[in-house]
């Protein structure tokens, strides 16, 4: 059937889109796969998949350095790529738009590019108990290289900011503010805009991890007016070792180079180098092009159904996955805030975790259990650890069906 | 293909619910803690030794139930066990969780043969194994926690 006429249903249909995703179709253990893991890692739809295997059959060439054919076509998807992404997050330039391996690594980029130029002993750099580890560590190792400080922002037990605290934190001291948008443990969407602001009228730019974001909803760096934004490609059904960090053209600018090698570069000598213009500067070695072409399909893809869409969607199925989960005999709800993404936390009496995890698993369900890399939340709530369904838009009411059968399975297995 | 029923054995079920010697000896003579951050399984063993002969055996924490049935089963059998028949144990145990053509001794492991259907569930090993190489590292009077991450 030729794609282009498949008649787009009115109203959103996540079977409609499903069908894109081929590894959706696959059995575990015998049965349907029903994949609830997305916050770990989402699928990809056959879009992405070809993109990437397009680019190897018909223009694979290294970027920026040859005159021939392919090296044309590949420079100009790569760079294509970057403008889809541009558009996609509403940056005013692909200067801004720096390719990295994930959002762990553009973190620690602006850490060690950014901070630890600046940073002197006793500066004073916000976090939030909620973060992801790729938001807390890389801001420890700057922390200890300068002398700086890490102020935290604690948490409710609902699993929102704690009211008040975050304004508090700021000090003459203050030089930077690292925060998630949406919490991979709690599903929590922070206000990034409103601390943005506030942060901007101390002078103090704002770091933000929109890993768990850019996949479930519209992100617009400039109404958001952060500073740094850094994002990766294969939570948001791109491929896998290819992020981006968004950075404003001023700040990126000054900072000095991050890695060093080829395409950095302008002049190489050995009395002197000078070094490339934005984004190239931070964007040394051949880059992952095929992951950039992979996560320009990604964004081509997204845009084609509606990030609006795609998350009045998922709004309504996390409420009723909310209602279903929580109402499992048994089963305490971990991060309540009012304003939540595709998250569902929690944990069950007299199961571990991981014990769930491997029971629901042989039902073919894919959840993640553990600490979800943020240790943090995880002692902030007395838990070893929680067990985590989190949605895509290829999720459905079944599938959350699935999930609630499953939890009474493993209620009785320890009953 | 594996069922759950394999690892989820009455008696796994049954020693996670009630576990056997749960609770801390005053005097140990070693103590030591098990702690896999990862998966966020965490114990502490008590051992009392009498001689050559372990006189007590107990354990506290908490994790999944793989990991505290296993520490119960443990402490249940070596009760009362020299050491030399806890380092053959500690080595029958081992082979049931992770070789194919395990060559142990029904009568030796008793219901510790419980635990071999952890094998197929590679994932779950680590968690099985926790308190066997904390006890072990006891008995050798090592101090650092022990993982088996």
């Amino acid at each position: 059937m030729n794609k282009a006429q498949k008649i787009v249903p009115a109203g959103f249909d996540p079977l409609y889109w499903r069908r894109d995703f081929p590894i959706l179709s696959r059995k575990v253990h015998g049965k349907p796969l029903v994949y609830l893991d997305n916050a770990a890692t989402a699928q990809k739809p056959q879009a992405v998949i070809d993109a990437v295997s397009n680019y190897y059959e018909t223009i694979n060439a290294n970027v920026h350095r040859g005159v021939h054919f392919l090296s044309e076509a590949a420079t100009g998807a790569y760079e294509g790529a970057r403008e889809k992404v541009r558009a996609y997050i509403n940056a005013a330039s692909v200067r801004e738009v720096i390719f990295t391996r994930g959002t762990t690594e553009a973190i620690n980029l602006v850490a060690q590019s950014y901070g630890r130029a600046r940073l002197k002993p006793g500066d004073e750099i916000i976090v939030s108990l909620m973060e992801h580890h790729s938001n807390i560590v890389p801001w420890q190792l700057v922390a200890g290289q300068t002398g700086a400080v890490l102020k935290v922002i604690p948490i409710t037990d609902a699993g929102e900011l704690e009211p008040g605290a975050y304004e508090q934190l700021f000090s003459p001291r203050t030089r930077l503010v690292a925060i998630g948008h949406v919490s991979n443990a709690l599903g929590t969407i922070n206000p990034i805009k409103e601390m943005a602001a506030f942060a901007r009228s101390r002078g103090v730019p704002v770091v933000v991890d929109g890993a768990q974001a850019v996949p479930h909803m519209p992100v617009d760096v400039r109404d958001l007016d952060c500073d740094f934004y850094a994002f990766s490609g294969h939570k948001m059904f791109g491929p896998t070792g290819i992020g981006i960090l968004y950075g404003k053209e001023a700040l990126l600018s000054a900072m000095p180079p991050w890695q060093g090698g080829g395409e950095m570069i302008r002049v190489v000598r050995f009395d002197g180098t000078t070094y490339n213009d934005l984004p190239h500067k931070f964007e040394a070695g051949t880059p992952d092009i095929s992951g950039a072409v992979g996560l320009g399909a990604a964004v081509d893809y997204l845009s084609k159904i509606g990030l609006p869409a795609i998350q009045a969607y998922e709004h309504e199925l996390l409420a009723y996955a909310t209602d279903r989960i929580g109402a499992v005999k048994g089963v305490t709800l971990v991060g309540t805030a009012r304003h939540k993404a595709s998250v569902v936390s929690f944990i069950m009496d007299g199961v571990h975790p991981h014990d769930l995890g491997t029971i629901v698993d042989r039902e073919g369900i894919a959840i993640r259990t553990g600490h979800h890399c943020a240790m943090p939340v995880m002692e902030r709530f007395g838990l070893p650890a929680t067990a985590r369904a989190s949605f895509a838009f290829y999720n459905t009411r079944e599938d959350v069906g699935a999930l609630a059968a499953a939890l009474e399975k493993a209620r009785g297995v320890f009953a | 293909m594996s069922e759950l029923k394999d690892l989820y054995r009455d008696v796994i079920v049954d020693h996670n619910r009630s576990p056997r010697n749960f609770r801390k000896i005053a005097a140990a003579d070693r103590a030591l803690e098990g702690f896999n951050p990862l998966c966020g399984d965490k114990l502490t063993v008590y051992l009392k030794l009498d001689g050559g002969r372990i006189s007590d055996l107990s354990f506290e924490g908490s994790g999944c139930a793989i990991s505290v049935a296993s520490a119960s089963l443990m402490t249940e059998r070596l009760k009362g066990k020299t050491r030399a028949e806890a380092e053959k144990l500690f080595d029958e145990v081992h082979d049931l969780l992770t070789r194919d053509d395990a060559k142990t001794d029904p009568e030796t492991l008793g219901k510790l043969a419980a635990l071999s259907g952890v094998r197929e569930f590679p994932s779950r090993v680590k968690c099985a194994s926790l308190c066997w190489h904390t006890l072990k590292a006891a008995l050798a009077d090592a101090h650092q926690p022990v993982s088996t991450e």
